[in-house]
């Protein structure tokens, strides 16, 4: 299609802001979906994400309105996917930033807009549901005019639910955001904005053709990683994928490349023909890099070739998984995953039980740490507290720059907050008389535990929270061993600010000693900086341990309770010849979530 | 034969239980076969009963086995007449033990066993602590303790041992330094000291359940309490919860339970009694009716088989030999147990090795944790 008749754009919106209803509202306007066939929220296709209310990669979906092509690209809405974000972005001349008008704006709104601003896409501002008894669709709109310097009075009031005011969206987006101004006869170039796996067909690509044309069959190659492959089929998805021979400068579409692995198309990297190559890929790609690791083991070990084919399997669909596999004396056999932020992590996770009935178990999340182990040696990341030298020269950890809202009379606990977790106030603004926008700078080691969840409960749920990396600085931080019979056990390593080492420490082994069972002899329970102890504790030697009477009729059961006896004994773990069952591992990890 | 049990003295087994169920009453705690109700001539019927099997299992038997053992239940609560018919079909014995609950015990039925040649009582005593016997739900009163040993005296018996059950709810060390002490000048020839098995689901445990948990720590002290207590009396701590007076001209062990320490083969008539014989070993069925209608017919009553292989015999001569103070020959139990453990236990000092390897012990230490030594022990 003539360019001059195609809009591309996305939708901007926190969570339960109303995105998925407004784009259920627009295919059923533009007859994209028959009525009888509309089912709730039809872009978010994962269980996971359905059950949340978030999305969490995005797709793209075509429209027809009054003679004009309208590509709506979805956007995963969290933090963890800001890469993410930009590049579907980047595939837009134009996105709805939408806010409840209820609620206002939100920190996510606000990161989000802010990268809408940056790739220059035209701003269309919808404050959603007005319908509702408590809206303030005025103060809602005047917050949002004075974020994207517009007028109030152009922005658009609009009850997705009720679809009030939809079609003024669709006009809207044909009135003011710009049509796509590529060259059709230069070298094809199009942006990968997201990918996905399907079992039959292989990688499927989305992407944006930016210049000059696709067709099927042609070759092509991924610029930045230099993975070619043949186009089996192009197509757009309406919201069924609708094959199509061409992809012109402009449009919106997919590619079915046949690859079996994932990350060899990343999002970002651009897609031309090898026929008539480009010379220059697309500004922007950049690798994404996971900031936040965990160790996963399987409850049981005998499922870790399960948990391998999970991870395999899921990182088809999810280019920025990360793992490797992991050993750990007191865990097992397991793997070491990285992720781009917490959400991601406990997607991960929640999509292994769910998706493929495994019982993990996860450690204590810990961030990448930039370690020079001598003076002038290079500097090496770490990503496991087991990993760390005891001993070391200098320490760099990764900081991030957070955006807290919330209501005004928060703004105390909030700096409380902040301020426990080390963090360093950078400004405040108060967006309306009774919103504030707060910024901090955090050590992002001090974020992946609790942050998000003492926010919430010290805000009694009206903090929004936005975060972005802001590099590493240096830390004065500690390594922390927990000793059980003077071994460390390698799984509750920590890497910690000196300062909070002797607290954490001492918590850790008296949760450890209620944990492990009294054994033939005294075990010492130790935490340690390098050969330090700061921390002690002992589980007391058992002093009885007998079956109470064993005569001629209950032989046979007191057989038993001692075969029993002993195949628990061998699900234990062996640490310092200590016996240590799974469970105090499991609960010493959990002392994160309820400290 | 396997080779996993030291040799019989002569054909058929040793070492014979009778198991008579009847009982007053049931008390909270217990989880053996009981029958309470009475009804007709029960008791008489069941002795005609436990004749006849024993008649159909006689060439399992030694014609004259060294132990015969009457456990219940109450024995001494089943029908005089009834009593006296089963000594005069029993075969004659080395030891012969009889069960008695202290209120049972008369001068008539002190005579009657005297008569029919019983050489040892197990007094079930449990406890001269009135409240503590309440709890229990024990009918005798610490006199009638007292009054049972001074009868079962008078009648000439001189190997009496006592039950004591330590660990009742509301129990304290003050109480069991009373109970111990009472035993003790009751001067039995024997004395067996079990810790409360509260099992889970009786209708005991379902009572007292937060008091058993609190009591759980103090039980380490209480087990220690006895073991001191008795062995500074002059009594020799035999088997985990076994006691006797040391005398140089008796063995005072109960030479029955020793048998099963000592992997022998044992006879068991009656309803839920247990045998093992050559190999296999069987459990009757529970149900009184049943017991009484089989054996009513001439048949065998109904019975659970296991048979046991080498190896499972081999872990049972560890699992019950450890229970005793003498060191556990390991001739053909090399497979059983786990060398490495050996090691490692002997190092802990709970284990020794003697006779270059041909024998295995427990320190005092060892036995105290016996259960969780031996769990590590086997292979």
């Amino acid at each position: 299609m003539d360019q001059a008749h195609i809009r591309n754009f996305s939708i901007i919106a926190h969570i339960d802001h109303g995105k998925s209803t407004l784009a259920d509202r627009i295919l059923q306007l533009t007859d994209t979906v028959a009525d009888r066939d509309m089912k709730e929220q039809l872009l978010d296709s994962m269980e996971l994400e359905r059950e949340r209310g978030i999305t969490i990669k995005a797709q793209a979906v075509r429209v027809l309105w009054k003679g004009h092509q309208l590509n709506l690209i979805d956007t995963p809405g969290h933090v963890d996917f800001t890469y993410e974000v930009s590049r579907s972005l980047q595939a837009c001349e134009g996105a709805l930033l939408v806010v409840d008008a209820a609620q206002g704006i939100e920190a996510q709104t606000l990161a989000n807009a802010y990268l809408a601003i940056e790739n220059n896409l035209e701003i269309v501002p919808v404050v959603n549901k007005i319908d509702l008894p408590q809206a303030d669709p005025d103060g809602a709109a005047a917050e949002i005019a004075e974020l994207v310097g517009d007028d109030p009075d152009n922005v658009l009031r609009i009850s997705a639910k009720t679809g009030q005011g939809v079609e003024d969206v669709l006009d809207a987006i044909i009135e003011r955001t710009p049509p796509p101004v590529g060259d059709p006869d230069a070298p094809a170039r199009a942006l990968i904005f997201d990918s996905s796996y399907d079992q039959y067909r292989g990688v499927i690509a989305f992407v944006r053709v930016v210049d000059g044309r696709f067709e099927t069959r042609d070759s092509l190659r991924a610029m930045a990683q230099g993975t070619r492959f043949e186009a089996e089929e192009l197509g757009f998805l309406s919201p069924d994928r609708r094959p199509v021979k061409v992809l012109e400068a402009g449009e919106v579409g997919y590619v079915v490349t046949g690859l079996k692995d994932v990350s060899k198309l990343r999002v970002g990297d651009t897609l031309t023909a090898e026929q008539r190559a480009a010379a220059e890929p697309l500004p922007g790609y950049k690798e994404v890099k996971p900031m936040v690791f965990a160790g996963l083991f399987p409850t049981d070990s005998d499922e870790y070739p399960e948990l391998r084919d999970a991870l395999e399997r899921l990182k088809l669909n999810d280019g920025a998984l990360f793992y490797e596999p992991e050993t750990s004396q007191a865990l097992g056999f397991g793997f070491r995953c990285g992720f781009l932020g917490l959400l991601h992590m406990e997607i991960v996770r929640e999509r292994l039980e769910r998706e493929f009935d495994l019982d993990l178990l996860v450690t204590a999340p810990n961030v990448a740490y930039r370690v020079q182990p001598r003076p002038d040696a290079d500097w090496l990341e770490v990503r496991n507290p087991a990993d760390m030298p005891r001993e070391f020269e200098a320490v760099e950890e990764p900081y991030i720059r957070a955006s807290v809202i919330v209501p005004k009379e928060y703004v105390g606990v909030v700096m409380e907050l902040c301020n426990e977790r080390r963090g360093s106030f950078d400004h405040l603004e108060y967006l309306s008389e009774q919103r504030v926008h707060l910024v901090y700078e955090l050590p992002l080691g001090e974020i992946v535990l609790d942050f998000y969840d003492q926010l919430k409960s010290r805000t009694r749920g009206y903090a929004s929270f936005d975060y972005d990396m802001s590099g590493f600085r240096p830390g004065t931080l500690v390594r922390v061993d927990v000793l059980v019979a003077g071994e460390p056990v390698d799984a509750l390593s920590l890497i910690i600010h000196r300062e909070f080492a002797y607290d954490r420490g001492k918590l850790l082994v008296e949760r450890l000693r209620k944990e492990i069972p009294r054994q033939f002899f005294d075990v010492p329970i130790q935490a340690a900086i390098g050969a330090r102890v700061i921390a002690r504790e002992t589980v007391k030697a058992k002093r009885k341990d007998v079956l109470a009477k064993c005569y001629g009729g209950d032989i046979s059961r007191k057989r038993k309770l001692l075969e029993k006896q002993k195949k628990g004994k061998k699900r234990m773990k062996q640490v310092g010849g200590v016996d240590v069952p799974q469970e105090a591992f499991l609960a010493v990890l959990n002392l994160d979530t309820d400290r | 034969m396997g080779d996993a049990g030291p040799p019989q003295t002569g054909p058929g087994a040793q070492h014979l239980y009778v198991h008579l169920p009847f009982c007053a009453h049931r008390c909270g705690y217990c989880d053996f076969v009981t029958v309470t109700r009475r009804a007709g001539d029960e008791h008489g019927r069941y002795v005609d009963a436990l004749l006849t099997e024993l008649e159909l299992e006689r060439s399992h038997l030694a014609a004259g086995p060294q132990s015969i053992f009457l456990g219940g239940g109450t024995p001494t609560f089943t029908e005089p007449a009834a009593l006296a018919r089963l000594f005069a079909g029993l075969p004659p014995a080395g030891e012969l033990t009889v069960e008695a609950n202290p209120e049972t015990v008369t001068p008539a039925l002190a005579a009657l066993l005297r008569e029919h040649g019983v050489n040892r009582i197990s007094l079930g005593a449990q406890s001269f602590q009135p409240h503590l016997l309440e709890t229990l739900e024990r009918l005798a009163t610490p006199a009638a303790v007292r009054a049972a040993v001074a009868i079962l005296r008078g009648a000439g018996f001189d190997n009496v041992s006592l039950d004591l059950i330590y660990g009742i709810p509301g129990q304290t060390r003050d109480d069991l330094e009373r109970d111990l002490a009472e035993a003790l000048a009751l001067e039995p020839e024997h004395l067996s000291a079990y810790e409360l098995e509260a099992k889970p689901g009786t209708r005991f445990t379902g009572a007292h359940e937060a008091e058993l948990e609190r009591q759980a720590e103090a039980l380490e002290d209480f087990f220690e309490r006895v073991v001191a207590t008795l062995a500074g009396a002059g009594y020799r701590w035999y088997e985990t919860a076994n006691f006797c007076r040391a005398d140089s001209t008796r063995d005072l062990r109960a030479q029955h339970n020793l048998g099963y320490w000592q992997g022998r083969d044992y006879l068991g008539l009656g309803i839920g009694a247990v045998s093992t014989i050559s190999g296999l070993r069987w459990r009757n069925a529970r149900s009184l009716p049943r017991y009484l209608a089989a054996l009513g017919r001439g048949d065998r009553p109904e019975r659970e088989q296991e048979p046991l292989d080498d190896a499972t015999r081999a872990v049972e001569r560890v699992l019950l030999g450890l229970r005793l103070d003498e060191p556990l020959a390991l001739s053909g139990l090399d497979r059983a147990l786990n060398q490495a453990a050996v090691a490692r236990l002997e190092r802990q000092g709970l284990a020794r090795v003697l006779d270059g390897g041909a024998r295995l012990a427990l320190t005092e230490r060892g036995r105290f944790l016996g259960g969780g030594v031996t769990a590590e022990l086997l292979a």
